[in-house]
């Protein structure tokens, strides 16, 4: 019986690092780009970008997955997303909003004098950022990066709203045969991802230990 | 003809005037101390010097090629103001030294980038690389700091912080090395390392502004001093005339509270 749930489950665990990993590839990009946008010069664009974080950061991600995933059928008549992509889009705005204030809280935290001694030194504007300030922000960002990721891994759950079958769907499905240990066995599951990762990330946070 | 030539500088954040009529050349090999209170306008005409920040008024020539003009756009282009940097350096008062890398990789990482853009960088790569190693020990080596070469920024003292910032500038052989108020951040007992280094450079005939608050210092060690107050140039002349036998009143004043504290 373990074998069997075991199993069922980890097909359910394939589908949450599924989440996990397509959030990540396209909400890091697109965070570093908001974060741009709320620290661009141009004040119009500066507001829209604020707030679009604000909204984003200020509603629950599961209503966001249901606007995601029924809003344009109930509202323009447009078919329905499939489960899934509803899902990955959900969270990458949601996540990208996050790790844009984190980039911006890196960018700001490298102190100006850093640039001003790469100008002074002739560098152009790329090498200054690729050759001096990118390590430094990598460092600042570390540690609170550590912590969404974790989150990312546990909020996935959230999609089970819209019947994507991730690993607690799994779980939950058993109930229904009368057994109720194989939702609260997911939990180990969780907890060797994320102990993957606080190791992950303690590792890096070492490896730039050798400068502060 | 002077190495420098600074003409008219002037400069506004906002509606405060920081910077009027900021008039003075520099002969080849003198060593120049700017004095003055906090606000009088120092650092900023040491940073419109090193193009971080554009004065709105006035020129500034550099070996009788003008560098700035704030009537002509042309001087003000982003690409070209990279290279005319490099007439000058600028040692900061917080030294900025780059924490990632070592006090050797701090002295030739500009020069490594800018050895990238020779049109024969692929052919003498490996001699090239060689050269800018041996020369950063060497000048690491000037500042007594040839066994610090491997040490990271936050394992040394901020004097020996300071001496490798000093040979980071010296590093891409500005025409006119900058001191911004070289030893301000330091602790008492540290600021005689860095002074005794620039004092150094003085001997060798190196072309130098320095904004300071060490009155003893600038009197030894300049040629000319100037005094500013209020972002105007209130007095002018040799160091120890100035500092000795200052003639303006202000001067007398700024001096006197100096030799109070």
């Amino acid at each position: 019986m373990l074998v069997s749930v075991s199993l069922t489950l980890l097909e359910g665990l394939v589908v949450t690092l599924e989440m996990f990993a397509l959030t990540l590839l396209f909400a890091l990009p697109l965070g570093l780009l908001i974060s741009f946008g709320s620290m661009s010069r141009c004040t119009p664009l500066r507001a829209v970008v604020k707030t679009i974080v604000w909204i984003i950061r200020g509603t629950p991600l599961m209503l966001q997955i249901l606007v995601v995933f029924y809003g344009p059928g109930l509202l323009f008549d447009l078919p329905l997303l499939p489960r899934f992509t509803a899902a990955v889009v959900t969270f990458v705005i949601n996540y990208a909003c996050y790790f844009s204030e984190i980039y911006r809280g890196g960018i700001q935290g490298v102190p100006a004098g850093q640039q001003e001694a790469g100008l002074v030194l002739g560098m152009t504007k790329s090498q200054i950022f690729f050759k001096v300030t990118l390590i430094q922000v990598i460092k600042r960002i570390v540690p609170p990066m550590g912590n969404e990721f974790i989150t990312l891994v546990k909020d996935t759950a959230l999609v089970r709203t819209i019947s994507v079958y991730e690993i607690i769907w799994m779980g939950e499905s058993y109930i229904k045969k009368g057994m109720i240990w194989p939702l609260f066995y997911t939990a180990i599951f969780y907890l060797i991802v994320n102990g993957i990762l606080t190791l992950l990330f303690g590792w890096l946070e070492k490896k730039l230990d050798y400068f502060k | 003809m002077p190495v420098l030539d600074v003409q008219h500088i002037e400069k506004h954040f906002g509606s405060v005037r920081v910077l009027e009529d900021i008039s003075f050349s520099l002969e080849q090999g003198q060593a120049l101390a700017i004095i003055g209170s906090s606000g009088s306008g120092k650092t900023t005409l040491l940073r419109c010097l090193n193009f971080l920040e554009t004065p709105d008024k006035g020129k500034i020539l550099v070996n009788g090629e003008t560098l700035f003009d704030a009537e002509d756009p042309a001087t003000q282009r982003e690409a070209e103001v990279r290279k005319k940097r490099l007439h000058f350096g600028l040692v900061f008062q917080s030294f900025n030294l780059f924490p990632q890398y070592t006090a050797l990789q701090n002295v030739t990482l500009a020069k490594e980038l800018l050895a990238k853009e020779q049109p024969d960088y692929k052919q003498r790569k490996g001699e090239l690389h060689r050269e800018i190693q041996a020369e950063g020990l060497e000048l690491l080596k000037k500042m007594g700091l040839e066994d610090r070469a491997g040490h990271y920024p936050h394992q040394l003292s901020g004097g020996q912080q300071q001496r490798v910032a000093i040979a980071r500038a010296l590093a891409l052989h500005p025409d006119i090395l900058c001191f911004d108020e070289p030893t301000s951040a330091l602790d008492p007992e540290l600021t005689g390392e860095v002074l005794k280094v620039i004092r150094a450079l003085a001997d060798q005939k190196t072309t130098m502004i320095i904004v300071t608050h060490e009155m003893a210092f600038a009197r030894d060690v300049a040629d000319e001093v100037i005094f500013m107050d209020g972002g105007v140039i209130v007095e002018q002349g040799p160091a120890r005339q100035v500092i000795e036998h200052p003639s303006e009143e202000r001067t007398r004043q700024f001096l006197a509270r100096y030799a109070e504290n």
